[in-house]
C-alpha cells in the first residue's frame, strides 16, 4: 500500500513533465458537448497533422470548461510557456493554425479564442474576458477542462485524494459528518436535503455491508451536469463517495449510471480501475483501517430509476419502481442493507469541503444555499454551457451576463427550470436569486440545475405539452394516480394545444393535478403537475388563446406533433411471445 | 420468431456468463445480452432466467419495462433523434418530421429495407449544442433538418 505522500510525489513529477516538459501539451474538450460538436474528428485531424509534420506532443482528451458553445475547444501549452492558448469552434482550418503555433509559436492570426494562465500571449485576448469563464466559481468542476479524466496522476497532482487522506489521518467519522453539516451542503439531486443530516441517519445502522449509492441516472432532459462531472473529473466523485463512506461507516459504493452514456461510464470505470491500482481504493486505504470498494451499476432507460428507492430496485436488477416508505433507505436499502443515496454533484463537493473546511464552503453562497450551483444553460440563449456559479447570483446574471441573452434580437419569454418536474418562469423572473428556497417559493425549483431559455417564439402550451408528454411517457405505472393522471393531463394538454379544448378543461387539469400531488407514491406523480401549474400561473394568456380564440399565438403548436407513446406495458396488455402462465 | 444460430447462442452465453461488472442481476444480464446481440431474443430471456435462478416471466417483466430493450434484430445502423425540451425549442420536431419522411417511417422502428433502426431519445445529454442526434452512437449537434437528412443519406449510400 503506497503512502499518500509517495503517490503525490510521483503525480507531481508527472505533472511537471506535462506542464514544464520538453514537448507541448494539447488538450481537447471531449465531454458530451465537445463530442457532439466534433471533438473526435478534431483529435484525429490534429494527430494526423502533427504526425505529418513530425511534431511530438502530448494530446489529452479533457472534460468541459463550461463554455460548451465554443466546442470543439482545443488548447496548447508550449514548452516553457506560462499560459495555454485556446482555440474555439475548431474546424479543419484551425487544425493548421494550431499546428503552426506548436511548430514555431506562430501568432494564430485572429483564430485563437484566448489565453488562460499566468502571462498574456501576444496578439491574443484574455479568456477571462468571457463571462462564461470569469463568472464561474468552480468547486465540483474545479478540474474540468484542465486535467485528463483518464489519468489519476493529474487529479492527485492537483490536490486530489488529499480530502480523504485528511479525513482518514486527522478526523474521526463524526468529525467528517460535522464538517459536512457545518458547510451547509444540501443535496443537488432535487430535494435539497441537508447532506450531513442524511449521512448521520446511517451512522448507527448495522453493517457490514453498508452502501453509499451515487445517483447518476440524470434523466432530466436539459441537464447534463452529472454526466459532465463523470466525464470531466471522475476521481472527484470517487473521492467524495469515499469520504461519505468513511463518515457513515459504509463498506461499498455503487455509481449508478444510465446504460448507453458511454463517455461517463467508461471514464468512471477507468478511474475506478486506476484508483485500485494506485491503492487509493480497496483494503486499508492509506494504511488506515478504512476499507472501501466502488463499482458501477447500469440502469436501462427509465426516468423514475432516478428516484431513490426505484434506483435500489434497479440495482437489484428489477423494474425501477419506487418502494413504499418506511422503511427508509438508511435502515433498509439496496438488498435490504443500510444505504445512503446522493447525487453526483453532492458528493463531488465534499473533497474540497474536507480539504478547505466548512467555513470556506459556507462563505460562498447565500442564506441556506451554500456553495455553488451547477447550471446547464440551454435553449434560446447566445452562450449555452455548463456553468458553476456561486449560489445567490440572479437568474438575470446567468441568462444575460453569462449566457449573453436571447439571440437574433428576440425577446426573452420564459425559463424552464429544474427538469420536467420543475417549473416555468416568465421574463419577469430575472431578479430571482439562485437559491433553493427562493426558487421553490417562486414555483420553479432549482432541481438538478437545468435552465432552458425560451424566446418570444416559444408557446408555453407547446413547451408544457412536451414536458407532460415526457412525464406521461416515463410514469412507471406502479401507482394509479400517476399512471392515469399523467394520461389525463397529456390528453387535456394535447386538446388545448390542438385548439380543441372542451369547456372546463383547465379546471379538470387542476383537479387531476392536485389529486396526483396528494396521492402519488413518489415524486414523479407528486411533482408532475408542477410545470403545468407554473405555466398556468405565468402564461395563462397562452392557454386562453388556444381555448377561447382557438389559435396558437406563436404558431409553434402548429408544427409537426411528434412524441413517443408510452411503450412501458402495464401487466394486462403485454403478452410477450415467450411468456408462460404461472 | 426465428431461433438464434448456434454461434449467436455461444456469444450470448459468453456475454452473460462473463459480465464485466461484479454485480450480476437480471437487468445487468439483459443489458449484456443486448449489447452483444443488438437485441434480446427469446433464448436470451431463457438464459438470463436460468443464470439468475428466476422465471422467464420475471425476466420479461424487467425487459419489457425499460424502453431501451428491443426484441427483434436491429437494423445495421442506429439513428436516434432527441425530442427533449431543449431540442424541441431548437427545432427537433422539424428534424424528426423530415427524417421520418426520408426514412419512410411514421413512428420509431426499422426502415423497409431493414438497414436503419430509428428511435426517439428523451435527451442525449448534449443539450448545449441542441438539436442533437446520434448516428451509430456518434453524437452530432447544432443540426438543421438538412444536415440531419444528409447524415442519414450518407448511411444508406454507404451500405448500398
Ligand atoms: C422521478 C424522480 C427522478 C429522480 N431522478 C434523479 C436523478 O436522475 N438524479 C438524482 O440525483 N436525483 C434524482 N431524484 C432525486 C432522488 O430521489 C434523491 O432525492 C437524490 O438522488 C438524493 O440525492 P441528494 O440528497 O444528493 O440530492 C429523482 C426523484 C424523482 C422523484
Ligand atoms: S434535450 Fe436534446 S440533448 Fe438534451
Amino acid at each position: 500500500m503506497p503512502s499518500y505522500e509517495s503517490l503525490k510525489q510521483a503525480a507531481d513529477e508527472r505533472w511537471r513533465l506535462l506542464t514544464d516538459g520538453p514537448i507541448p501539451w494539447v488538450r481537447v474538450g471531449a465531454a458530451m458537448c465537445g463530442h457532439s460538436a466534433g471533438a473526435y474528428d478534431v483529435i484525429a485531424a490534429l494527430r494526423a497533422e502533427l504526425d505529418r509534420r513530425g511534431i511530438d506532443a502530448n494530446i489529452d482528451e479533457v472534460g468541459c470548461l463550461g463554455i460548451c458553445y465554443a466546442e470543439p475547444l482545443a488548447d496548447v501549452l508550449l514548452p516553457g510557456a506560462k499560459s495555454r492558448l485556446f482555440f474555439g469552434n475548431v474546424d479543419a482550418a484551425d487544425v493548421g493554425a494550431i499546428a503552426d503555433y506548436i511548430a514555431n509559436g506562430a501568432e494564430p492570426r485572429g483564430r485563437a479564442l484566448g489565453w488562460l494562465g499566468d502571462e498574456p500571449i501576444a496578439g491574443v485576448e484574455d479568456l477571462n474576458r468571457l463571462p462564461g469563464i470569469s463568472a464561474q466559481r468552480r468547486i465540483a468542476l474545479r478540474n474540468a477542462g484542465h486535467v485528463a479524466p483518464s489519468d489519476i496522476h493529474q487529479y492527485i497532482a492537483n490536490g486530489g485524494y488529499a480530502g480523504i487522506h485528511k479525513a482518514l489521518t486527522q478526523m474521526q467519522p463524526d468529525d467528517v459528518i460535522k464538517e459536512v453539516s457545518d458547510s451547509g451542503l444540501r443535496g443537488r439531486g432535487g430535494a435539497a436535503f441537508p447532506t450531513g443530516v442524511k449521512w448521520s441517519f446511517m451512522v448507527r445502522s448495522p453493517g457490514p455491508p453498508k452502501y453509499m449509492l451515487c445517483n447518476c441516472e440524470e434523466g432530466d432532459p436539459g441537464a447534463y451536469n452529472d454526466k459532465g462531472i463523470l466525464e470531466s473529473d471522475p476521481h472527484t466523485l470517487l473521492e467524495g463517495l469515499m469520504i461519505g463512506g468513511y463518515a457513515t461507516r459504509a463498506t461499498n459504493g455503487i455509481v449508478f449510471i444510465r446504460h448507453g452514456h458511454d463517455g461517463p461510464i467508461d471514464r468512471t470505470e477507468q478511474a475506478i480501475r486506476q484508483a485500485y491500482e494506485a491503492g487509493v481504493l480497496g483494503e486499508n486505504i492509506f494504511g488506515s483501517d478504512f476499507s472501501f470498494d466502488i463499482e458501477v451499476a447500469l440502469t436501462g432507460e427509465s426516468y423514475v430509476a432516478g428516484e431513490e428507492t426505484a434506483l435500489m430496485e434497479a440495482i437489484e436488477g428489477k423494474r425501477s419502481q419506487p418502494r413504499y416508505r418506511p422503511p427508509f433507505p438508511a435502515a433498509f436499502g439496496v438488498w435490504g442493507y443500510p444505504s445512503t443515496i446522493n447525487n453526483v454533484k453532492t458528493y463531488s463537493y465534499t473533497p474540497e469541503i474536507i480539504s478547505r473546511g466548512a467555513e470556506w464552503f459556507s462563505s460562498i453562497g447565500v442564506n441556506r444555499s451554500t456553495g455553488t450551483a451547477i447550471i446547464c444553460l440551454t435553449g434560446n440563449v447566445e452562450y449555452p454551457g455548463l456553468y458553476e456559479v456561486p449560489m445567490g447570483v440572479t437568474l438575470g446574471e446567468v441568462v444575460n451576463d453569462i449566457g449573453g441573452g436571447v439571440p437574433n434580437g428576440k425577446r426573452l419569454k420564459l425559463l424552464q427550470t429544474g427538469g420536467p418536474l420543475g417549473g416555468v418562469l416568465g421574463a419577469d423572473s430575472m431578479a430571482i436569486h439562485i437559491d433553493f428556497d427562493e426558487m421553490r417559493d417562486a414555483g420553479a425549483i432549482l432541481g438538478s440545475g437545468g435552465i432552458i431559455v425560451g424566446d418570444e417564439d416559444v408557446c408555453a402550451v407547446d413547451l408544457t405539452r412536451i414536458l407532460v408528454a415526457f412525464c406521461q411517457f416515463e410514469s412507471c405505472g406502479k401507482c394509479f394516480p400517476c399512471r392515469l393522471g399523467m394520461e389525463h393531463l397529456l390528453e387535456i394538454t394535447e386538446r388545448i394545444a390542438s385548439c380543441e379544448s372542451r369547456p372546463g378543461d383547465l379546471d379538470l387539469m387542476r383537479s387531476v393535478g392536485t389529486t396526483m400531488e396528494a396521492s402519488s407514491l413518489c415524486g414523479h406523480g407528486q411533482l408532475g403537475f408542477g410545470p403545468i401549474r407554473s405555466a398556468l400561473t405565468h402564461f395563462e394568456s397562452d392557454f386562453l388563446a388556444h381555448i377561447e380564440e382557438r389559435r396558437c399565438p406563436t404558431g409553434s403548436c402548429l408544427g409537426p406533433r411528434i412524441a413517443p407513446k408510452n411503450t412501458r406495458p402495464y401487466a394486462h396488455d403485454f403478452v410477450p411471445t415467450g411468456a408462460q402462465n404461472g | 420468431m426465428a431461433a438464434i444460430s448456434e454461434a449467436e447462442r455461444e456469444r450470448l452465453l459468453e456475454a452473460i456468463n462473463n459480465q464485466r461488472r461484479p454485480t450480476v442481476t437480471v437487468l445487468s444480464s439483459l443489458l449484456a445480452a443486448q449489447d452483444e446481440l443488438g437485441y434480446v431474443p427469446d433464448e436470451a430471456i431463457e438464459e438470463v432466467a436460468a443464470l439468475n435462478d428466476t422465471t422467464i416471466n420475471e425476466v420479461w417483466g424487467v425487459a419489457s419495462f425499460y424502453t431501451n430493450f428491443r426484441f427483434t434484430p436491429p437494423g445495421k445502423h442506429s439513428v436516434e433523434v432527441c425530442w427533449g425540451p431543449t431540442c424541441h425549442l431548437k427545432g427537433a420536431s422539424r428534424i424528426l418530421r423530415r427524417l421520418m419522411d426520408q426514412l419512410g417511417l411514421d413512428d420509431e422502428g426499422e426502415t423497409a429495407d431493414g438497414s436503419i433502426s430509428f428511435k426517439f431519445n428523451t435527451c442525449l445529454g448534449a443539450c448545449s449544442v441542441a438539436p442533437v442526434m446520434s448516428v451509430n452512437h456518434r453524437l452530432s449537434g447544432r443540426l438543421t433538418p438538412e444536415a440531419a437528412c444528409e447524415r442519414v443519406a450518407d448511411l444508406t449510400d454507404a451500405s448500398h
